[in-house]
């Protein structure tokens, strides 16, 4: 069961702004422009060999190549970042706010998913 | 940001305007949220005014990063060496940086950066009112990085540790990450001076003494006479008042103009044991308002070159849009 995925980025805007301009009959997908304005893209940067790609921010841009050079000109300015990538923002599928309890449930309070709660004969070692 | 509101066109303007009636435990829920110290994410339920709040509040501190670029790219052709040249370069390029990063973090509150820039260009956008005074003299970008990057900071710094709005405050923290050196580079320029010939030493002082009080008003209105501060203050976004954060900045900047044998443009400043702070003399708030309001020194000159870099752009933009259509073409046929 998923969390309600609302609609987000560039696709969202065109659903609910009647007065914008469909993308032309050929216009790239990826590079939609709504509104003339670019589409968005988030960027992940991973800073060192081994860490995970964390969300930096956004950017315009109006395909992947240039939006990959726009996050490295914004998010790779200073400081230390070795790889990045760049997803078009309405391709991200997000869980929502009230799913934080039942969604994302650790079942902390069933203590037969944690180690105590089960007993060994005395004396045996490394289980 | 994934989950960022859908946009449509509306003004960023926050005024006394009729919001939509709240759901009271909704209102309460967030409200106990902020006093746990929890951070305001895009996609959580906010009152509609904090969502204005912020839009008013990141649009101006981002135009502020974009149009401060401005008094200071008049000098970076002027440095007097290379090692001044480079940090001027390297700081206005940062400048840049945080006025993207900022934009980026009012687009999760369903307001894109096409419509912000256009605010900008047109003068209907207000950004910080330092930025509408000249700069005369070499000495001026010593100083500006000193005091308005020194007080960019004290603002900057508190966002970072204590802002609700989670985009806002990890915005300001890779903004803090960079504009350290700002005041550092602009400090040294500074001394440099001071220490100089007698004409450098009344250059610095000249320009000291234009941008103090300027500099002060930056932390905006006295808290008698903030309009938004309350708001601001009961959600989280700010931490301290105008006159708290002022405060620090003064008690900050005092003793670094003692030891470069700079004074400082206030007869009436005395150091008060008692409460350890800097009493300063009475803010022209006349003249902050006739700024705020569009008549300062360079207003009109500010809009219309950043109007200007805009439409000089825009052929860049289409060849942009142009090339990535070309390409998607040829790739379209290609699979064909």
């Amino acid at each position: 069961m998923y969390g309600t995925v609302l609609p987000v980025g560039e696709g969202a805007g065109q659903e609910q702004d009647p007065t914008a301009k469909a993308p032309a009959a050929g216009a790239p997908t990826d590079g939609a422009i709504a509104d003339g304005q670019w589409q968005l893209w988030e960027v992940f940067t991973q800073e060192t060999q081994g860490a995970p790609h964390e969300h930096a921010g956004s950017v315009r841009a109006t395909d992947a190549g240039h939006a990959l050079q726009n996050a490295r000109d914004v998010y790779g300015r200073r400081g230390k970042v070795i790889s990045m990538w760049v997803v078009p923002t309405g391709a991200i599928a997000a869980s929502s706010p009230s799913d934080a309890g039942p969604f994302f449930d650790p079942m902390n309070e069933r203590p037969y998913v944690h180690p105590h709660f089960y007993k060994a004969p005395r004396g045996v070692r490394g289980v | 940001m994934p989950g960022r509101r859908p946009s449509h066109p509306r003004s960023t303007a926050v005024t006394q305007q009729a919001t939509p009636t709240e759901d009271p435990a909704l209102l309460a829920e967030f409200e106990a949220r902020i006093a746990r110290g929890e951070s305001i994410e895009p996609k959580d339920w906010m009152p509609e005014r904090y969502r204005r709040q912020l839009v008013r509040m990141m649009s101006q501190h981002a135009h502020s990063e974009v149009v401060g670029m401005l008094p200071e790219g008049n000098w970076i052709t002027r440095a007097p060496s290379l090692r001044r040249k480079l940090s001027l370069l390297a700081k206005v390029q940062d400048e840049a940086g945080h006025g993207l990063y900022i934009y980026c973090g009012t687009e999760t509150l369903g307001v894109d950066r096409q419509q912000l820039l256009e605010e900008l260009i047109t003068g209907k956008a207000k950004y910080s009112s330092i930025f509408n005074y000249p700069t005369l003299t070499w000495a001026d970008m010593g100083v500006i990085g000193w005091f308005v990057d020194g007080a960019a900071i004290v603002n900057q710094t508190a966002l970072a540790k204590h802002c609700s709005y989670g985009p806002y405050k990890r915005a300001m923290v890779r903004v803090c990450k960079e504009e350290n050196f700002h005041k550092k580079q602009g400090f040294e320029s500074v001394a440099a001076l001071a220490q100089g010939t007698p004409a450098q030493h009344a250059m610095v002082q000249d320009a000291v003494d234009r941008w103090w009080w300027p500099t002060l008003m930056m932390f905006g209105p006295p808290d008698s006479d903030s309009p938004n501060s309350a708001e601001l203050l009961r959600w989280g976004v700010k931490k301290y008042t105008n006159d708290e954060l002022r405060q620090r900045f003064v008690n900050l900047t005092i003793p670094q103009a003692q030891a470069v044998g700079l004074t400082l443009p206030d007869p009436s400043l005395r150091f008060d044991e008692a409460t350890g702070n800097w009493v300063f003399g009475e803010i022209d708030w006349n003249e902050f308002w006739q700024v705020v309001k569009g008549d300062g020194p360079c207003n009109r000159e500010r809009v219309a070159a950043r109007r200007a870099a805009h439409e000089d752009g825009e052929w860049v933009r289409a060849a942009a849009t142009a090339h990535a259509e070309k390409k998607a073409a040829r790739g379209a046929t290609r699979a064909a």
